[in-house]
C-alpha cells in the first residue's frame, strides 16, 4: 500500500502543485540565465536544469526505501 | 475549471471506493478528451523530432569528432583584413554566373562566409555556402552541411517537404503544447491522494507506467513547454519574417517603392562601414544582399549585434542604399523578430556549455519516455474506461 492510500487526507491543488511549480520555477530560470550571460550565469542554469532530473531520482531512491 | 459538482463528485466517490475529486466528472471527460487527442495526433511526430533532436544537440561535436579541424594559418607580416569587396569577387568567382545573397562572419577567428545562389530570391536548398580567409580572400573549408547529420537535421525542420514540412510539424508543436496543458490539467485529479513523486510498486503494470507518465511528464513541463513553443516559433520563421519584411522595412523605405531596383550593386565594404559608422560599438552579424527575404529590392541590411551576452542576440538593422552606399536608416528589430532570435537558442540548447547540452539531451530523453508511456496509457486504457483508471489511481 502506498503511503498515500494509509491516510484518507485529500490534498488541495496548492498542495499539488507546490513541488512541480518550484521545480518549473527553477527550470525556468536554468534556461534564462545562460541567456544572460557567461560564467556564474552558466552554473546557475545548470544547476536550474538539473532540479527536474534530480526530482526524479529522488523519487526512485524513495520509492525503493 | 475546477468547479465542484456535487452530483459528478458522488458519482465519481462511488466509482473510485472513497476517492473524492474536485473536477467534476464532465470537467475530466473534455481535459482527458483533449489530452488524448492532441498527444495520440502529435506523438509519433513528437517521437521522431525528439529522437532526431538528440544528435542535432551535440552537432556541432559530432562535426568535431568526424571532420579534421581546420587550423587558421599564420600570415606573417601581414595581420591587416582584405575588402570585403575582394573577399566577394573571390567566392563569387568560383560560382559563375551566380550571385551574393549573405554574408557572415565568424565570432572567433577572421572568417567570412558567403552565401550564393542563381537568383536573389533562390530558395535554400540552390545556395550555396563558402568560407574565406579574411586577411587572405584564400577559400578555407566550409562548415560542414553534409552527411548524416544534414539528412537528421533536414528530417526535424520539414520531413523534407519544404515550407508544408515545416508548417506541418510547428501545427504537430502546437499540439504538443495543448497535450502539455491538458496533461498539466488533468495531474490534479490523479495526484489528490498521493504525494508528489509517488512510484507505487505493488500495482498492475498500467498503474505503474501511470505514475511514471505523471512525474515525468509534470517534473519536464517547463522544459518542454518552453523547447515546444520555441520550436513552433521557428517552425514558422519564414511568415514572421516576412511580415518584417513588409512591415518595418517597408516603413523604413517608404521613399523607394516606386525607384527601379540598381542595375549595379555599389561596394559591401562601404555598406558595412556606413552602418558600423551610426552604431558604433556594435559588432556586425550578417549582411543580406538586394531581392531577398532579409532585405528589400534596394538595400544592402547590415544586421548588427550587441557586445554583452544578452544584447549579443537581440539585433538592429541598418540599410544602406546599395546604388548608393549612403544609410537609409538604423532601427533595433521589433519584438516578433526578437522573439524569434531568441527562440533559436531556446529550443536548440546551445547557448550553456556542453554541460547545458548533456541535461538538455538528458531532458529530451525523459520526453521520449513521457510520449512512450503516453502511447501506452491510452493502449492499455482502451480495454477499460478512464473512470475505472481515475478510480484506480485514487484507490
Amino acid at each position: 500500500m502506498s503511503r498515500a492510500a494509509a491516510s484518507p487526507r485529500r490534498r488541495s491543488l496548492g498542495a499539488i502543485f507546490v513541488i512541480p511549480a518550484l521545480i518549473g520555477l527553477f527550470s525556468l530560470v536554468g534556461l534564462v540565465s545562460a541567456l544572460a550571460g557567461d560564467g556564474f550565469s552558466d552554473l546557475l542554469s545548470w544547476a536550474g536544469l538539473a532540479v527536474p532530473l534530480i526530482a526524479i531520482v529522488w523519487a526512485c531512491a524513495r520509492r525503493r526505501q | 475549471m475546477l468547479a465542484r459538482v456535487q452530483y459528478a463528485e458522488c458519482d465519481l466517490v462511488a466509482f473510485s471506493g472513497g476517492a473524492q475529486v474536485h473536477m467534476s466528472q464532465s470537467t475530466i471527460q473534455i481535459w482527458s478528451w483533449l489530452h488524448k487527442w492532441s498527444s495520440l495526433v502529435c506523438t509519433l511526430f513528437l517521437l521522431m523530432l525528439c529522437v532526431t533532436g538528440l544528435p542535432l544537440i551535440f552537432h556541432h561535436e559530432i562535426e568535431h569528432l568526424t571532420g579534421e579541424e581546420y587550423v587558421m594559418p599564420d600570415l606573417p607580416g601581414d595581420d591587416g583584413l582584405e575588402s570585403l569587396d575582394t573577399v566577394l569577387a573571390e567566392a563569387l568567382a568560383s560560382r559563375p554566373g551566380e550571385v551574393g545573397l549573405f554574408m557572415s562572419f565568424d565570432e572567433d577567428r577572421p572568417v567570412v562566409n558567403v552565401t550564393s545562389g542563381p537568383s536573389y530570391d533562390a530558395p535554400e536548398r540552390q545556395m550555396t555556402l563558402m568560407s574565406l580567409d579574411w586577411r587572405s580572400a584564400d577559400f578555407v573549408p566550409p562548415p560542414v552541411e553534409e552527411g548524416i547529420m544534414a539528412v537528421i537535421l533536414q528530417l526535424h525542420i520539414d520531413l523534407f517537404l519544404g515550407l508544408p514540412g515545416k508548417f506541418f510539424l510547428g501545427a504537430m508543436g502546437a499540439l504538443f503544447v495543448v497535450a502539455i496543458v491538458s496533461g498539466v490539467v488533468l495531474y490534479a485529479p490523479f495526484m489528490r491522494k498521493h504525494d508528489f513523486g509517488t512510484l507505487r510498486v505493488s500495482r498492475s503494470r498500467r498503474v505503474k507506467w501511470l505514475d511514471w507518465h505523471n512525474l515525468l511528464g509534470i517534473v519536464t513541463l517547463a522544459w518542454a513547454s518552453v523547447v515546444g513553443l520555441t520550436g513552433v516559433i521557428n517552425a514558422f520563421s519564414e511568415p514572421i519574417t516576412a511580415t518584417w519584411q513588409a512591415t518595418q522595412l517597408g516603413e523604413m523605405t517608404a521613399g523607394y517603392r516606386e525607384a527601379e531596383p540598381p542595375a549595379e550593386l555599389g561596394s559591401i565594404q562601404g555598406a558595412i562601414e556606413a552602418v558600423t559608422t551610426a552604431a558604433p560599438g556594435m559588432r556586425v552579424q550578417f549582411v543580406a544582399f538586394p531581392g531577398g527575404l532579409y532585405s528589400t529590392d534596394h538595400h544592402y541590411a547590415v544586421f548588427l549585434q550587441g557586445a554583452t551576452p544578452l544584447t549579443k542576440r537581440l539585433l538592429t538593422v541598418g540599410l544602406v542604399d546599395a546604388a548608393t552606399g549612403e544609410l537609409t536608416d538604423i532601427r533595433p528589430m521589433p519584438w516578433y523578430m526578437q522573439a524569434l532570435l531568441l527562440s533559436q537558442p531556446l529550443h536548440f540548447g546551445d547557448y550553456g556549455g556542453l554541460p547545458m547540452k548533456i541535461l538538455w539531451a538528458l531532458l529530451d530523453l525523459v520526453t521520449i519516455v513521457v510520449l512512450g508511456s503516453g502511447v501506452y496509457l491510452w493502449l492499455a486504457r482502451r480495454k477499460r474506461p478512464v473512470r475505472a483508471l481515475m478510480a484506480e489511481a485514487g484507490a
